[in-house]
């Protein structure tokens, strides 16, 4: 018995001194299989936080000729070599924690916007053609879109004559131009508001950083993606389609007589002198809104 | 250590683990002690020197207004006309699926027939800043005679390498850039760092308690990439001394691939003296902490002995 206790104990030392010796093939496989499950972890982990984080916030404008921010992350080597040769001291390389991809250059309109060089030098900084080099006019750059943003401050939405937004802008008159409205409050006075158009705005961003409220502008560059509609591809413009046909697709309408608007052109609503409905003779009408007016005053 | 050392060494095991100790701390004292703080030093100082002086070329620009080089290691020019652009970076690119402009690609090739030529992982040495980071790391690690920790295992850097590439082709972006603390630290230097201070700080305390020499001997995918390109390299360290190595092991403790040495100085599965691993970084600080001049840069055609 006892001898046999210690060759079953030799027995099992000698298996123990041997275990790590096991099969080359399958170490191999073991050490193989936790060395790339460790790095395979990693790897996606960067994976997933690089797909999370390459939504670029609404703030950080590419540089002029960028491709679309899923190409462009493919091709940016993050060399900075666009933010030297700006020689406004608009672009600036992303750090870790701005929420945009680390080392990727972008600007800050509010801050300092882009100024349109004629002979554009942050695209021919770039190496890797991040910035495409088929953008020769800078007029063609689509950095962004301005959006009048918040019509409750905007100066020139209250009435007033500010119109700063339009005077800086480069393409003045094209990217921004001021519409002449009826200011419904004062019921005598205009409203010129700013309009952008987006078949001219380059998004370089003047606008924004001139606006003259204090922190936040009422006037935004935003990305196009965030800033456009899709068209409505579907839907058919009448007036587009009989300028082109020279007549209506549907043919002519019948036009009814508008009571009280009588030998006034079709569409054309505006009061005349004494044709509106006359208030009582000697006391003002008392200021009523109701029915479908809401009251909201652009 | 001295051959005086040696009978203690062999005779008392607990003398010989505090000899050891010494010995893994302070590597090189007998060095200092034979040929004089500056001789052992030698190839240290002139890898700091090249280190900060490309760092140095890259901050005049910004800091002084003397534009010699601009941009960064991930792609630069020097003096309006030189491109330099970082391999790694173009196979990255190449995987998300993106052609660069000929600047890049020219930039790129220069650097790639530079360390074919120099071998890749010279780049590590002499090159890198971070380098900078997980030397003082090994440095702290062995004054404090840190041990133990988890190494991982020697592949990862490769196995992270093909990783880092089929994450770039299936996501279309340069993925690693994310994270890749090379590219960010150098960058930070020269643009501003934001939070990728806690990146570099993470790979000194890496290295520093989790894994000695883990981030560049075992983890980097950078290094990987670059350390497949030195499979040629002309310039090579030979243990062309090696007879009158004595066994004391500060080459083993200062090296950032230790086990790069063995085969040339013990003539392990090879008979010549020349270290012709290609993860050999070259940065020669085996021939700083020698006291019997074992080691010496050479040709990868020079296998004579002395």
């Amino acid at each position: 018995m006892l001898t046999n206790a210690i060759a079953d104990m030799s027995d099992k030392q000698t298996q123990h001194a041997e275990e790590p010796r096991t099969p080359p093939r399958r170490r191999f496989l073991r050490e193989a299989a936790g060395v790339a499950g460790g790095a395979g972890l990693l790897a996606l982990g960067v994976g997933l936080y690089a797909r999370q984080a390459s939504a670029l916030p609404a703030s950080a404008l590419r540089p002029p000729g960028a491709l679309a921010e899923e190409d462009f992350l493919a091709a940016c080597v993050r060399c900075g070599l666009c933010v030297r040769d700006c020689p406004y001291d608009t672009l600036e390389l992303a750090e870790l924690g701005d929420g945009i991809a680390t080392g990727t250059p972008y600007f800050n309109a509010r801050r300092i916007p882009c100024e349109m060089c004629e002979d554009i030098p942050c695209v021919v900084a770039c190496p890797t053609g991040a910035l495409d080099r088929g953008l020769t006019d800078i007029g063609n750059a689509r950095m962004g879109l301005a959006v009048l943003i918040d019509q409750e401050t905007c100066l020139n939405y209250l009435g007033l004559r500010c119109d700063v937004c339009y005077r800086v802008c480069p393409v003045i008159d094209k990217a921004i131009t001021l519409e002449l409205f009826h200011n419904p409050r004062s019921d005598r006075h205009a409203m010129f508001l700013p309009t952008v158009h987006s078949d001219h705005c380059t998004g370089c961003g003047k606008c924004e950083q001139a606006c003259v409220l204090p922190g936040e502008a009422a006037i935004k560059v935003l990305p196009i993606a965030l800033a456009k509609g899709s068209t409505a591809e579907h839907y058919r413009k009448g007036w587009e389609e009989r300028a082109a046909h020279g007549r209506s697709l549907i043919g002519d309408q019948v036009e009814l007589p508008v009571r009280g608007m009588e030998g006034q052109a079709y569409g054309d609503t505006r009061l005349r002198q004494g044709s509106a409905p006359q208030p009582g003779a000697d006391e003002p009408a008392p200021y009523a809104p109701g029915g479908l007016d809401s009251g909201w005053k652009p | 250590m001295s051959e005086t050392c040696d009978p203690v060494l062999h005779a008392d095991p607990a003398a010989r683990g505090r000899a050891l100790r010494t010995v893994v701390s302070r590597p090189g004292a007998d060095a200092v002690k034979e040929k004089g703080w500056l001789r052992a030093h030698k190839w240290l100082l002139a890898r700091r020197l090249s280190q900060l002086g490309i760092l140095a070329l890259f901050l005049a620009g910004p800091w002084f207004g003397l534009w010699i080089v601009k941009g960064n290691l991930s792609s630069s020019l020097t003096l309006g006309v030189l491109p330099l652009t970082d391999v790694f970076l173009i196979a990255q690119s190449f995987a998300a699926g993106h052609l660069p402009y000929k600047e890049a690609l020219i930039g790129g090739g220069i650097v790639l027939a530079f360390y074919l030529l120099v071998g890749g992982r010279v780049f590590c040495s002499w090159v890198c800043p971070v380098n900078m980071v997980t030397d003082a790391a090994a440095w702290l690690r062995r004054r404090l005679g840190l041990k133990g920790g988890k190494v991982p295992h020697a592949h990862t850097r490769y196995w992270l390498l093909g990783f880092v590439l089929a994450a770039a082709a299936i996501s279309g972006t340069l993925a690693w850039e994310w994270v890749n603390p090379v590219s960010m630290f150098h960058r930070g230097l020269i643009f501003g760092f934001g939070l990728a201070w806690g990146i570099v700080l993470g790979i000194f305390l890496y290295d520093l308690f989790i894994a000695g020499r883990g981030w560049c001997g075992h983890v980097c995918p950078m290094g990987a990439a670059y350390g497949l390109l030195g499979y040629g390299a002309l310039p090579r360290v030979s243990a062309r001394g090696r007879s009158r190595c004595d066994d004391c092991m500060d080459c083993f403790a200062v090296c950032p691939e230790p086990q790069v040495i063995r085969p040339a100085l013990k003539a392990v599965g090879q008979d010549h003296p020349l270290i012709l691993d290609r993860n050999c970084t070259t940065c020669g600080r085996c021939i700083d902490v020698c006291s019997k001049d074992v080691f010496r840069i050479t040709t990868r055609f020079d296998r004579s002995e002395s």
